[in-house]
């Protein structure tokens, strides 16, 4: 069972998702996580999905997928190498010496303190899953976490490897 | 260029389209559409008195053609109405365009009266659906409609069209488009040259090859190719519950359906076979049984236009995606041009070991002079019409005895519901096929309990003219639920008898209809021939049959193909 993360070109219209997001609940595949945009051309949106499941689950998924009439092109990303980026807003309730922890913190993992009250600091942080994880489990030791927003993963291939209509 | 209202352009593209019929039910949402159909001639309406009756009728019309069947609902119950026929014609990847109104697009969401999410109630079950906004894109999303629907593995496709874009007062330039192409959508039509070469090199060194073949065969003129492949290899083929006919039954090649109720040559054949090659199937699970010991020592070789079917349940070795006769084609002229024969030899020893389990014969059943068995009403119905009906079938013991004892010898014969398994789903289906070959013989066989499912259309049948015959396995239960409780649960019966049973000759008649009661087997030979001599009649015969038959063979569950029951009391 390993994290598959794929990449789809879509049309942008109205229901497409809701096809993508119901093929994986009537065929019992699951979501870890969904994102979707228009691209630069509005016709067209890009979406990066992450599941998980056997080799055979994964061929099943890639075909389904393909199926879908609203569908252009399909990619597993994890089959070759690529990037992902996932970003976080993390919202902390610190005051005192907590607030210097905190500022340390967001410092170490790159982060940035993007909107701060007398008692509130609200970081924004880039990285793949784990960076994000990891940040948020140091930030739990040294303060109060109000509220994690994630934006679920968005991936890309390296090099020459793309995903056009 | 001219101008017509969101209403005319719909009919408009149908007729553009080439729909002579359509069958449908008014309702307050597409009052505008009726109001054109009204206003014009070429399309044939067709009113049933229940919408589900309008899908399977043009499911069957489908079957029954290769051709698009159009149904016409209003929106709402009328939409939801459809719903089991739509999932009917989805699992069996029958075409189809299926228009429902919807409420005016200032309403939609406000739970106004009649409506339903039609696009997404219908989601799981269409190849596409489009809901149209605008009447401008009314032509082009009805050309998509069809393009789709007909192309790639056939469906179901679901036009949703508000009522506000079909005002007859506002009209816009029509044009209906030549041609339809979607970027997103392009069905891989021709085999892999190296795979189909690959693929014929392991079925011409096969020793014991066997050809599946099923309803991704019956379109276009795959069973000619498939038969002269067939007759060149020499193999036996068999044909799932969908592809009956595909392979004429009579054929000495043919060693009948395979699957839970197939023959135990079929089922045997499969499982000792070392090449299955596997023809517009899809593997499911009432044709293989526990996939753990599914045909241990078989090559799988396997055509299919849709990708996902290709092992989804069980693996295959060499997999082919395009459709069905541009590969066999591909095959019988890479035969010729290289003159390739395989090792009659080897045939023959297999041939020799499946006459050894033909010769145990195991369709022969009891019959007896007080109570008619089902298998014979089957056979005898087979010979009343010399073999050649269009039988369309219900959903139960009947239906297996229907696919076991009446051979098809063509395609498009034997029109049932085998995916979803729809009770309801024979008389309509064969009111449609009625309807498109009037001086056909066109058989609903069915039983007491799938009749009642959709009974209400004896009143279509009257008002069109439809002289279907219904021949009724009346076993005053619901037979294959029964089988399984006596199989399964020690016999409890929970629910599978009628405590009722109408008198179906009185509601024929009530119907404006010939009724016909069969309950001795000295009666049944006459009665059928009444039957059938009564060419401009709809007649009901109710048909009393052997309450505690069983149908048989049956795969045994959790086994192997080869681990069957052949009665009650024996098994392989």
């Amino acid at each position: 069972m390993s994290k598959t993360v794929i990449s789809l070109l879509i049309e942008n219209e109205s229901g497409a998702t809701s096809r993508i997001v119901g093929l994986f609940s009537q065929r019992g595949y699951n979501i870890e996580s969904l994102t979707v945009a228009a691209t630069q051309d509005p016709s067209l949106s890009r979406m990066t999905l992450v599941t998980s499941g056997e080799p055979r689950v994964i061929e099943q998924i890639m075909k389904q997928l393909n199926k879908l009439i609203d569908v252009l092109k399909v990619l597993e990303l994890t089959a070759g190498d690529y990037i992902e980026q996932e970003m976080s807003l993390v919202k902390v309730a610190c005051i005192g010496s907590k607030r210097d922890e905190v500022c340390r913190l967001v410092d170490i993992f790159n982060g940035k303190i993007i909107d701060a009250t007398p008692k509130i600091y609200t970081v924004r942080i880039f990285g793949d899953g784990n960076k994000l994880d990891a940040f948020v489990k140091q930030l739990e030791q040294a303060c109060e976490i109000v509220e994690v927003v994630r934006s679920g993963v968005i991936g890309i291939s390296r090099g020459e490897r793309s995903l056009r209509a | 260029m001219e101008m017509l209202s969101g209403a005319e352009m719909v009919i408009r593209s149908l007729q553009d389209q080439g729909v002579s019929r359509i069958y449908g039910y008014p309702g307050g949402s597409v009052l505008d559409i009726y109001d054109a159909l009204f206003q014009q001639s070429s399309i044939e309406h067709v009113l049933v008195r229940h919408e589900q009756a309008a899908v399977h009728m043009a499911d069957g019309y489908s079957r029954a053609t290769g051709e698009v069947g159009t149904v016409l609902v209003t929106s709402g119950p009328g939409a939801t109405n459809c719903i089991t026929g739509i999932a009917t014609a989805y699992m069996d990847s029958i075409p189809m365009v299926l228009i429902s109104g919807q409420v005016p697009t200032t309403m939609i969401g406000e739970d106004a009266f009649q409506e339903t999410d039609m696009i997404g109630v219908s989601r799981p079950i269409v190849k596409h659906s489009f809901l149209c906004k605008r009447a401008q894109d009314l032509p082009e999303i009805i050309k998509k409609a069809y393009y789709i629907a007909s192309t790639g593995r056939p469906g179901p496709v679901v036009v949703d069209i508000p009522k506000d874009v079909m005002n007859p007062a506002i009209t816009f330039p029509y044009e209906y488009p030549e041609s339809v192409s979607l970027r997103s959508y392009n069905p891989t039509q021709q085999g892999h040259k190296k795979q189909i070469r690959k693929a014929l090199k392991t079925l011409i060194e096969a020793k014991r090859p066997i050809i599946y073949a099923g309803g991704g065969a019956v379109w276009n003129d795959t069973p000619q190719l498939l038969k002269k492949f067939a007759t060149h290899i020499g193999c036996p083929v068999t044909n799932t519950l969908m592809g009956l006919g595909v392979f004429p039954g009579t054929d000495e090649q043919c060693v009948g359906m395979l699957g839970m109720h197939g023959t135990l040559e079929a089922n045997k054949s499969m499982h000792f076979s070392d090449v299955i090659f596997a023809i517009g199937v899809r593997f499911d699970d009432r044709t293989t049984n526990n996939l753990e010991k599914y045909c241990p020592n078989s090559t799988i070789i396997h055509i299919d236009i849709d990708p996902t079917s290709i092992s989804k349940t069980v693996n295959a070795d060499i997999p082919i995606v395009g459709y069905a006769h541009n590969v066999l084609i591909a095959m019988l002229e890479m035969i010729e041009d290289e003159n390739l024969q395989n090792d009659k030899e080897a045939i023959a020893q297999w041939w020799k070991q499946i006459n050894e389990w033909r010769d145990k014969k195991c369709l022969s059943y009891e019959t007896n002079e007080n109570s008619l068995k089902p298998q014979q009403v089957v056979q005898a119905m087979y010979k009343a019409t010399n073999g050649d009906a269009y039988v369309c079938s219900d959903v139960g013991q009947h239906q297996m005895f229907a696919a076991l004892y009446y051979p098809f010898d063509k395609p498009g014969r034997w029109i049932n519901s085998g995916g979803l398994g729809t009770m309801g789903f024979g008389l309509p289906a064969a009111m449609g096929v009625q309807m498109e070959f009037p001086d056909s013989t066109v058989v609903c066989i069915t039983g007491d309990g799938s009749i009642q499912m959709n009974i209400q259309e004896l009143s279509t049948c009257l008002q069109y003219d439809l002289p279907v015959k219904i021949i009724i396995l009346n076993n005053h239960s619901l037979g294959m639920v029964k089988q399984w409780q006596d199989m399964v649960y020690k016999g409890r019966h929970s629910h599978s008898y009628w405590d009722s049973v109408p008198d179906f000759v009185k509601l024929a008649e009530a119907y404006g209809h010939v009724g016909i009661k069969v309950e001795k087997p000295a009666e049944l030979e006459g009665a059928l021939e009444r039957c059938f001599s009564l060419k401009d009649r709809l007649v009901v015969m109710d048909i009393s049959v052997d309450e505690l038959e069983h149908v048989y063979p049956m795969l045994i569950k959790f086994g192997a193909m080869n681990e069957m029951y052949l009665s009650k009391t024996e098994r392989t």
